[in-house]
């Protein structure tokens, strides 16, 4: 079984056809990369798993996506229940403008967590995980746009694994940050695959080369090649696969 | 040539548009040296102590008093009155607006609501005379026909739309993205309305409800046409109160000799209430300064 599963998915934005047939399935416990030129509709995919697209007018979609065999867009699915179970980091670090606590605390009082000792502790193990409790416990009461951006997208990442979800979706989470920053994320990553089934989109095809274990190509809306990420990297069987991680185009 | 002229064109559009500014600057000038000057003759005549404890405003009768409590209180309960109805309707439309509403749904609905702001207020107030004071007589047995409650409900509900329309502005502003950490945390509309987009706003949200206020504390023909010309040190809506802007009218209209202390006491009056409304536009630029967040 499958942790995430596509079954021919299709989106359209209105009359254009964003996503063309997806069918695929990622293992629990793995990070899988999601690459492919702009427009090639890998971010779109990805937030196909926690319905984001729901808040886009006119989208229409059909197929399935299944999370552990079930399918989010059947009828009987709360999306905002089944949205807190999934972890999601966004490509531009988006805290809220509240207090560091309060924002790793926010997924726990959505879930309706009012422990005071429980919630500070999640937010300590989750501050941990994220890397970045060293440079905040002392000032977990500061604003949290006080932050270099690269804290910011860590506690972004702390927020979105505070309520101990078991997918993590990533969308270009390191791609507004500098080298360095981009090193600690990917260590992070590395670290978090014990835990969570990782499915991240990058467009920095050495990033995906370095985190990942397995990659998925994306062109035009379709899914052009999806193998082990070594595979991919140096021996794709798709000429279009080729072409891209070569540089060629893209 | 020609390029000695286009800077002497210059040169003249520059001056024409500091004149202008400077017009508007002057008139300000000129209409706080008058208030001041003529409360300045006020005061020599009636000691700042009476004026500010004193129980009773009397002026124009026999047996003078001259404490502006009673015109404060009927400004400040009217003026309370309609924060109370505009502010929890005016923003619970703005977030209805900008998180629930269809963009198409809002571009219709709020021009309507603006226009709300844009109604004399001189039909206002007969409207709260001619018929929210007969209604609410139905339901509160008793009620004088002049009273503070219903020129103060109908005063919030011509103050709401600068709340509703400028808060709706703020939460519009607000990026998608926040948004979107919201929902993709798992809040639901309400959760994501009230725990991250209010409080995101809130600075704008804030100075809406400061104009707002500003804009009821000056208010004048709905009071004067719907609350009385009684003043009257009390914080009961349901009596007859006089608002300082009412006695600021009542006394220029009547037929107080000019230059008279009597006369004077629309000065001194009308200094309280530009140092409310002043006090209140530097409490809007401190939030505005002091609150708001930036986001690229």
């Amino acid at each position: 079984m499958y942790k995430l599963e596509s079954k021919n998915l299709n989106l359209w934005y209105g009359p254009k056809q964003a996503l063309k047939d997806i069918s695929m399935g990622v293992d629990a416990n793995t990070v899988t990369a999601f690459i492919g030129p702009s427009g090639c509709g890998k971010s779109t995919f990805l937030r196909c798993f926690n319905r984001m697209n729901d808040l886009i007018p006119n989208v229409r979609i059909t197929g399935q996506a299944l999370i552990d065999n079930i399918n989010i867009y059947s009828r009987n699915v709360d999306v905002y229940e089944h949205r807190k179970s999934i972890g999601m980091v966004f490509q531009k670090p988006n805290p809220f403008p509240k207090s560091i606590y309060e924002n790793v605390a926010y997924g726990l009082h959505i879930i309706g967590e009012n422990s005071k000792s429980i919630i500070d502790e999640s937010v300590e193990t989750a501050l941990k995980q994220a890397a970045l409790w060293n440079e905040v416990k002392d000032s977990l009461k500061k604003s949290a746009l006080a932050l270099s951006g690269g804290q910011q997208q860590r506690l972004c990442i702390a927020r979105a694994i505070a309520v101990k979800p078991s997918i993590l979706l990533m969308d270009e989470p390191a791609s507004a940050l500098d080298p360095l920053s981009t090193a600690k994320i990917e260590e992070l990553i590395y670290n978090l695959k014990k835990e969570y089934s990782i499915v991240i989109v990058t467009h920095n095809m050495q990033q995906a080369g370095r985190v990942s274990d397995k990659t998925a190509f994306f062109y035009l809306g379709e899914l052009i090649e999806y193998d082990n990420t070594s595979k991919i990297f140096t021996n794709p069987s798709k000429e279009a696969t080729q072409n891209y991680i070569t540089g060629r185009f893209g | 040539m020609r390029k000695n002229f286009t800077r002497k064109k210059e040169k003249a559009i520059e001056l024409l548009m500091s004149a202008s500014s400077l017009v508007s600057v002057l008139t300000t000038i000129g209409i706080i040296f008058v208030l001041t000057a003529d409360s300045y003759k006020f005061f020599s005549e009636v000691s700042i102590v009476d004026f500010f404890t004193d129980k009773e405003w009397t002026p124009l009768f026999e047996n003078k008093h001259f404490g502006i409590l009673p015109l404060l209180s009927g400004t400040l309960l009217t003026t309370i009155i309609a924060t109370l109805v505009a502010v929890p309707m005016g923003i619970t439309i703005a977030v209805y607006l900008s998180e629930y509403a269809s963009r198409r749904f809002t571009s219709i609905v709020k021009p309507i609501l603006e226009v709300l702001a844009a109604i004399p207020t001189v039909v206002y107030g007969f409207f709260a005379l001619q018929y929210v004071t007969p209604l609410l007589q139905k339901l509160i047995p008793g009620l004088s026909g002049f009273n503070a409650l219903s020129p103060g409900i109908v005063m919030g509900i011509m103050i709401m739309p600068y709340i509703t329309s400028l808060s709706e502005d703020a939460l519009r502003a607000i990026p998608t993205s926040l948004r979107e950490a919201s929902y993709g945390m798992g809040a639901n509309r309400f959760q994501t309305a009230f725990k991250v987009m209010i409080p995101a706003a809130s600075s704008g949200i804030i100075v809406s409800v400061i104009l707002a206020i500003s804009r009821a504390l000056g208010e004048t023909m709905i009071v004067a046409i719907a609350a009385g010309q009684e003043p009257k040190l009390t914080l009961n809506p349901l009596e007859s109160v006089e608002t300082i802007t009412t006695y600021i009218i009542q006394v220029s209209m009547g037929d107080v000799p000019q230059d008279s202390l009597e006369y004077r006491t629309i000065f001194a009056a009308g200094l309280v209430l530009f140092l409310f409304t002043f006090i209140l536009n530097n409490i809007s630029f401190w939030v505005i300064k002091r609150f708001r967040q930036q986001y690229d």
